[in-house]
C-alpha cells in the first residue's frame, strides 16, 4: 500500500478515480467506501468531503456511516494488522488472555495504533473459525489454537514478515 | 474452459442427466473452506496437483478443493469418494501417500486415519466416526464432493433441476403452497413460516419487489451461514430465484458480512457464472421470468443483522433499525415489499421444490420441521458444523455428536443462540431443540450457535462478554438499550472485581426485563437473555462471586491468583523466566514462589509450565485469603 499518509492531492485522486466506475446512487456510497477503504486505508478529510460532494449527501452523513460501521478507519492505515478474535467460542477458551498478551508485548490497546511501527491490535468480533479457536489474524495469515506462550512467537514472525513463508492468505 | 450457456429451460434438464453414476475415477476431495485454508489446506492441495502432475494421474483420479466438510476441528480433511474415506489433518508429507494408496488404488492408510480413546482401533469411513453418526445431512452432504464454484459441478449434483420444474411447471401459488406446505421456518432464528412470508410479500399490490438473503451472520460462535455460502453457493442462488419467481421479485439482494471475505469471493464468481450461463438477467431460459442478483457486503455491525436495519444498510445508510410494523413484507427496500431470509433458509428451497413438501415435513417436530446446521463448538470433544433434524435433545448433540467433554471436565452448560439467547444447564439437556421447547426455557433457537461450557467457564464472565458486545453493537437509538446494555456491563464488571452486592442481582433481573419490553429492535429486546438466563440457572455463581469472592471456574482475574505447589514443581524455572512482571522469586526451599502483590494473573507461568508438572495452580475464595493473609504474601 502506498502512503497516504498525509492525505492531500494524492488521495483525492485516487478517490476520484474511483468515481468514475461508481455511479453517485446512493445505494453505492457504502461500496464506494469500502473501495476508498482497501485503496487509501483511511479517510482523509478532504476525501470526507469530497465524497459528500460527489453523492449529495452531507459531510455529517458521511461521517456517521464511517464512524458507524467497523469497516472504515479515520486514522491512518497501519502496516501490520493484527486481529484476535473475541467470538464466544474463542472467549470461553481464552482469548482475552491472548488480547492482554499482545497488549502488553505490543504496548498497545485493543482498538490503537503504533505509528511508529504501523502496527495496529484490534479485538475483532467472530471470524466464523470456531471450532480451531482461539484465532489470531496477522495480516491476513490465520493462526489457529493459538496459546498464550504462542504471541511472542507471532509477534516475532510478522516482525521479519518477508523472510517467513506464510500459509493460509485469505 | 468455456463458460456455461443455457438457451432454454429443457437444456438445463440435460445437463443434469447421465453423470453421477458414480463409474468415473475416484475423487479426492479436500476440505477447504476458510477454516480449511487456515489450517492449511492450500499447501496441501497444491502437494497433491503436483503430484498428480508429476505421477501423469490426470485421468486416474479426480482432485476437488471443496468447502466445508463439517469436522472443522481436524482441518484440511479428506474424504475419498466412493468409500468415503476419511483422512483428519492432512499433511503435505502425506499426499503422495494417499494419492497413491487410497486414491489411485483405493487402499486405506489406518494409520492416517482417525483414531480417538474412543475408537481405539481407528475408523477408516466417515459414517463409522461417532461425530458424523447422530446426524442428518441433508445441506452438508451435498457439499462433501461438490467443487463450490463449478456450475457444471453443481449441475451433475442435481442442481437447478428444482428451477426448472418450478419455471416449466408450477404458477408461483403453488409454489408457495408447497413451501407453507413443508412447514419451513425461518433459519435466521426468529422461525417465522417461510412460505407465510412469501405468500404476504405476494399479496401485496406495490411493485416492484425485492428479495433479500441474510448473510450477516454476526453471532458470535456461530457459522453455519458462512459454511454455507463458502461450500454451496449455488444452492443460494437457486433457492433465492425461486423465490423471486413465486413472490414475483425482479430483484434479489445478497448481503455477507465483510469478515467473510472467502464467502464474498465465492459469490461474486458464482453470481457472474449465472449471468453469463443464462439464469440470471432478462427472461431467463425463454421463460417470463426475470430477475437480477447483487452481492453486497457489509461493513461491520452487528444490527446490521436485523431486518430493518439490513435494509438501511443496503440502501447505503447507517444500519439503524426502525420500528416494525410496518414489516418489510409490506415496506421493505425502498417502501417497497421485500422478503428477507437466512442463507440457511434459501439452501433449503430447492431441496423442498425437488422432493416436496411431505418428504420435508417427515422430518422435526410438529411445528418444527425439517433440519437445521448448527455450529457446534466450545469445549466439546469433536467440534465443527453439524446438520441434525429438529426436535433432538440437546443430549444427544452434546454427547453423541460432540463426544461430551474435553479429557477429565463435566460439560456444565450450553449457550444457545448467541448474544440473544441462553445459557442452558446440563439439567435441561433432554430439552428438545426446536422453536417452542427452547424459548420456553429462557433461550432461544438461534441462527444455530451451539456453544458447550465446562468447569472452566464461569458464567458471571460469560453474562459479561454477552453483555459488553452488546453495549459495543448497540445503534444508540433507544435508551433501554443504549442506556440499559451499558448499566448491566458495569455491574456485572462490579461483580466479577468481586465488589458486587446482593442487591445488584435484583437490579440486573429489573433492567434486563425493561429492556425486553422497552427496546426498540430484536438487538435490545435479547441482549438481557444471556444475563437472565444464568441467573435463573446460575445463581450460586453470581452469589459465590458476590458473598465468597471466589471464582469456581478461576477465570475472573480480580478473584484468582496463581500459586506454586511445591509437590509438583521441578525447579525448572521457566516460570521465573517467563513472568513479566517480577512476580516470582526463589523461596527458601529453592522452589520458585509467586509473590501475590506484583502478580497481575496473566497466566504465562501456567502456561509456559511443562505438561508433566503442571505445577502452577489457580486459587480462589478461601484458599486465596488464606494466602493472602500470610506475612510475606507468598504462595
Amino acid at each position: 500500500m502506498k502512503n497516504y499518509k498525509d492525505g492531500g492531492p494524492l488521495a483525492l485522486k485516487v478517490a476520484e478515480s474511483l468515481q468514475k466506475s461508481i455511479p453517485p446512487h446512493r445505494k453505492n456510497l457504502i461500496f464506494f467506501l469500502h473501495e476508498v477503504q482497501k485503496e487509501l486505508g483511511y479517510f482523509p478529510a478532504e476525501v470526507v468531503l469530497q465524497a459528500a460532494h460527489y453523492f449529495s449527501v452531507s459531510p455529517a452523513e458521511i461521517f456517521g456511516i464511517l464512524t458507524f460501521y467497523s469497516a472504515f478507519r479515520l486514522n491512518q492505515s497501519c502496516i501490520h494488522h493484527i486481529k484476535v478474535c473475541q467470538g464466544t467460542a474463542c472467549h470461553v477458551r481464552g482469548s482475552e488472555a491472548i488480547m492482554k498478551e499482545f497488549s502488553r508485548l505490543l504496548g498497545l490497546k485493543p482498538g490503537e495504533v503504533d505509528s511508529q511501527k504501523g502496527v495496529c491490535l484490534e479485538a475483532v468480533n467472530c471470524l466464523g473459525c470456531c471450532a480451531i479457536g482461539p484465532v489470531v489474524v496477522v495480516d491476513g495469515k490465520y493462526y489457529a489454537q493459538v496459546n498464550l506462550k504462542e504471541v511472542e512467537k507471532i509477534i516475532a514472525s510478522f516482525s521479519a514478515r518477508e523472510n517467513s513463508h506464510g500459509t493460509a492468505e485469505i | 474452459m468455456e463458460p456455461l450457456k443455457f438457451n432454454l429451460l429443457k437444456d438445463l434438464k440435460t445437463a443434469g442427466k447421465g453423470s453421477q453414476n458414480g463409474s468415473g475415477p475416484r475423487i479426492i476431495s479436500l476440505s477447504a473452506a476458510s477454516c480449511g485454508q487456515a489450517s492449511g489446506a492450500l499447501e496441501v492441495a497444491s502437494a497433491f496437483e503436483s503430484a498428480i502432475k508429476e505421477l501423469g494421474l490426470e485421468d486416474k483420479v479426480e482432485f476437488k478443493l471443496t468447502g466445508c466438510h463439517g469436522f472443522c476441528q481436524l482441518e484440511p480433511d479428506i474424504i475419498i469418494f466412493p468409500e468415503k474415506y476419511f483422512y483428519p489433518r492432512v499433511k503435505v508429507e502425506d499426499a503422495k501417500r494417499i494419492l497413491l494408496e487410497s486414491g489411485l488404488n483405493g487402499r486405506f492408510i489406518p494409520e492416517l486415519g482417525f483414531k480417538d480413546e474412543g475408537t481405539p482401533n481407528g475408523v477408516s469411513r466417515l459414517e463409522e466416526l461417532p461425530f458424523y453418526q447422530n446426524q442428518l445431512r441433508w445441506l452438508i452432504d451435498q457439499q462433501l464432493d461438490l467443487d463450490p464454484l463449478s456450475l457444471e459441478d453443481y449441475l451433475k449434483h442435481g442442481g437447478f433441476q428444482a428451477l426448472e420444474a418450478v419455471l416449466s411447471e408450477l404458477t408461483p401459488p403453488e409454489v408457495i403452497g408447497e413451501i407453507v406446505a413443508s412447514g419451513l421456518r425461518g433459519r435466521g432464528g426468529a422461525g417465522f413460516s417461510t412460505g407465510l412470508k412469501w405468500k404476504l410479500a405476494r399479496e401485496v399490490v406495490a411493485q416492484p419487489k425485492y428479495l433479500v438473503c441474510n448473510g450477516d451472520e454476526g453471532d458470535p460462535g456461530a457459522y453455519m451461514d458462512r459454511g454455507i455460502l463458502e461450500s454451496n453457493p449455488y444452492s443460494v442462488l437457486e433457492g433465492m430465484l425461486i423465490g423471486g419467481y413465486a413472490v414475483g421479485a425482479t430483484r434479489g439482494f445478497i448481503y455477507v458480512r465483510q469478515e467473510y471475505p472467502l464467502a464474498i469471493e465465492r459469490l461474486d464468481k458464482t453470481i457472474s457464472s449465472l449471468y453469463q450461463a443464462g439464469l440470471l438477467g432478462e427472461k431467463i431460459l425463454g421463460s417470463d421470468f426475470s430477475f437480477e442478483l447483487e452481492l453486497v457486503r457489509g461493513a461491520g455491525a452487528f444490527v446490521s443483522g436485523e431486518e430493518t436495519a439490513l435494509i438501511a444498510s443496503i440502501e447505503g445508510r447507517r444500519a439503524n433499525p426502525r420500528q416494525r410494523p410496518p414489516f418489510p413484507v409490506v415496506s421493505g427496500l425502498w417502501g417497497k415489499p421485500t422478503v428477507i431470509n437466512n442463507v440457511e433458509t434459501w439452501a433449503n428451497i430447492p431441496l423442498i421444490v425437488k422432493n416436496g413438501a411431505a418428504w420435508f415435513s417427515k422430518t422435526g417436530t410438529d411445528k418444527s420441521k425439517g433440519t437445521k446446521i448448527f455450529s457446534l463448538v466450545g469445549q466439546v470433544k469433536y467440534s465443527g458444523l453439524i446438520e441434525v433434524p429438529l426436535g433432538i435433545s440437546l443430549n444427544e448433540i452434546i454427547y453423541k455428536i460432540g463426544g461430551g467433554a474435553r479429557s477429565g471436565k463435566k460439560i456444565k452448560a450450553v449457550q444457545i443462540g448467541g448474544p440473544s439467547g441462553g445459557c442452558l444447564p446440563a439439567e435441561l439437556f433432554n430439552l428438545r431443540v426446536d422453536y417452542e421447547s427452547l424459548p420456553a426455557a429462557g433461550a432461544i433457537m438461534g441462527s444455530g450457535g451451539l456453544i458447550a461450557l465446562d468447569e472452566d467457564t464461569c458464567l458471571v464472565n460469560l453474562a459479561l462478554y454477552f453483555l459488553k458486545f452488546a453495549c459495543d453493537e448497540s445503534c444508540g437509538q433507544c435508551v433501554p438499550c443504549r442506556i440499559g446494555t451499558q448499566q448491566m456491563v458495569s455491574i456485572l464488571e462490579k461483580i466479577t472485581k468481586g465488589q458486587g452486592e446482593l442487591a445488584d442481582l435484583d437490579l440486573l433481573e429489573k433492567i434486563g426485563s425493561t429492556m425486553q419490553q422497552a427496546s426498540l429492535c430484536g438487538l435490545g429486546r435479547t441482549a438481557p437473555n444471556p444475563v437472565l438466563t444464568a441467573l435463573r440457572y446460575f445463581h450460586h455463581e453470581f452469589e459465590e462471586h458476590i458473598v465468597e469472592k471466589k471464582c469456581r471456574a478461576l477465570v475472573c482475574s480480580d478473584l484468582i491468583s496463581y500459586v506454586i505447589d511445591e509437590d509438583k514443581c521441578s525447579g525448572c524455572l521457566l516460570c521465573l523466566n517467563s513472568c513479566p512482571y517480577g512476580a516470582i522469586e526463589i523461596a527458601s526451599s529453592g522452589l520458585p514462589q509467586i509473590k501475590l502483590s506484583s502478580c497481575e494473573a496473566c497466566g504465562l507461568c501456567s502456561s509456559v509450565c511443562p505438561e508433566e508438572f503442571q505445577a502452577v495452580k489457580k486459587i480462589s475464595g478461601k484458599d486465596r485469603q488464606q494466602v493472602q493473609l500470610r506475612p510475606d504474601g507468598m504462595s
